[in-house]
């Protein structure tokens, strides 16, 4: 089921985004006023979370070419070293912009 | 969330205080802002769908994912299913807060919590441990930074149309290397390495072998599972408590 990229269908999806992403902000209120979420649904959420991110990554370095590769690399360097986000994705970008200027 | 003050207001000084608390770090986010309404353009969205999402998403991590979901077609399941996933921590984040705002009426509950995101969430859940009722560094905090980014959006969308080949300037990496940073800058928890693990490999697979764009959602539901065999240590979040 996919819509096609006309301006009504990308508006179809980002509505449907947005109703999804409220549905995630006022469920947790919602939905601890009537059951706590056990341990193991908070496991659970807690490693999908972050599981979602590494599974849009790793086949952007597996399948990108040396370029991205470095950019991700550099990120994640500066971002273990130093903690700022915003130093840590110039890193990434300067990276992968002197790779192709040089290669 | 145990023990401190009961009661919770919500009145217009503690907002416009928290506006202006969350301001300095709202600047960086008129760069992400940027970066997403560069990479927005670059994947095929017109600028006011770019702002449309910004707008009514409001939600970095999971827009910038949306965008490896777009093309001529958009995907619907999904999309709605990676929407969710990545944005499911609100969930954890909306429950850990939940016997605060229980404390105000269900309008300005529900109301304050569109404007959720992680560091506005973060001050808010600092300032009650400290004792203070006033819901504003949430709400107002969570104003500041929807503003900045859909400025930021905005600013991208303008200047973004103005550069052709944008792989060029290293551009396209932004997406990864935003996620990539906001996936290592969160706690550090070496025990997340194997439900990450499982998660890349499960992705991989999936790319190889499954119908295209359902990597996102078999990587993370391999990674949630995985994530149920690690031991319960002090790693868990305390904030639910």
């Amino acid at each position: 089921m996919s819509l096609p990229a006309t301006l009504a269908g990308a508006v179809t999806a980002i509505l449907l985004m947005a109703l999804v992403t409220y549905l995630t902000r006022a469920g947790g209120v919602f939905v601890m006023s009537r059951v706590p979420i056990g341990p193991k649904v908070e496991r659970f959420i807690n490693a999908m979370a972050g599981s979602v991110l590494v599974a849009v990554i790793a086949p952007m370095a597996v399948q990108g070419d040396w370029g991205a590769r470095l950019a991700l690399l550099a990120t994640l360097a500066v971002m273990l070293t130093t903690q700022r986000t915003l130093a840590a994705i110039t890193a990434g970008i300067v990276a992968a912009a002197l790779w192709r200027l040089l290669a | 969330m145990s023990g401190p003050a009961p009661g919770a207001r919500l009145d217009l000084a503690g907002v416009l205080s928290g506006v202006r608390r969350m301001a300095p770090l709202s600047l960086f986010v008129v760069v992400f802002g940027l970066a997403f309404g560069v990479a927005a353009l670059s994947r095929g969205l017109s600028g006011l769908e770019a702002l449309l999402m910004s707008a009514l998403v409001f939600a970095g991590a999971s827009q910038f994912a949306a965008l490896e979901l777009w093309g001529p077609e958009i995907p619907l399941l999904p999309l709605i299913a990676t929407t969710f996933a990545i944005n499911a921590r609100h969930l954890l984040m909306g429950a850990a807060i939940q016997p605060w705002l229980a404390q105000l009426p269900p309008t300005q509950r529900y109301a304050s919590m569109v404007v959720m995101s992680d560091s506005n969430w973060a001050m808010a859940v600092a300032d009650r441990q400290r004792g203070e009722t006033n819901v504003g560094m949430l709400v107002g905090g969570g104003i500041a930074l929807w503003l900045t980014w859909l400025a930021g959006t905005l600013l991208g969308v303008l200047f973004g149309s103005g550069i052709d080949a944008p792989e060029r300037f290293g551009l396209d990496v932004i997406m990864g290397c935003f996620l990539l940073a906001m996936l290592v800058g969160g706690r550090r928890d070496l025990s997340m390495l194997l439900p990450w693990s499982a998660a890349a490999l499960a992705a991989l697979a999936a790319m190889a072998w499954l119908p295209p764009h359902s990597h996102v959602i078999v990587g993370a539901l391999a990674g949630g599972l995985a994530g149920l065999l690690v031991s319960p240590r002090r790693g868990e979040r305390e904030a639910t408590a």
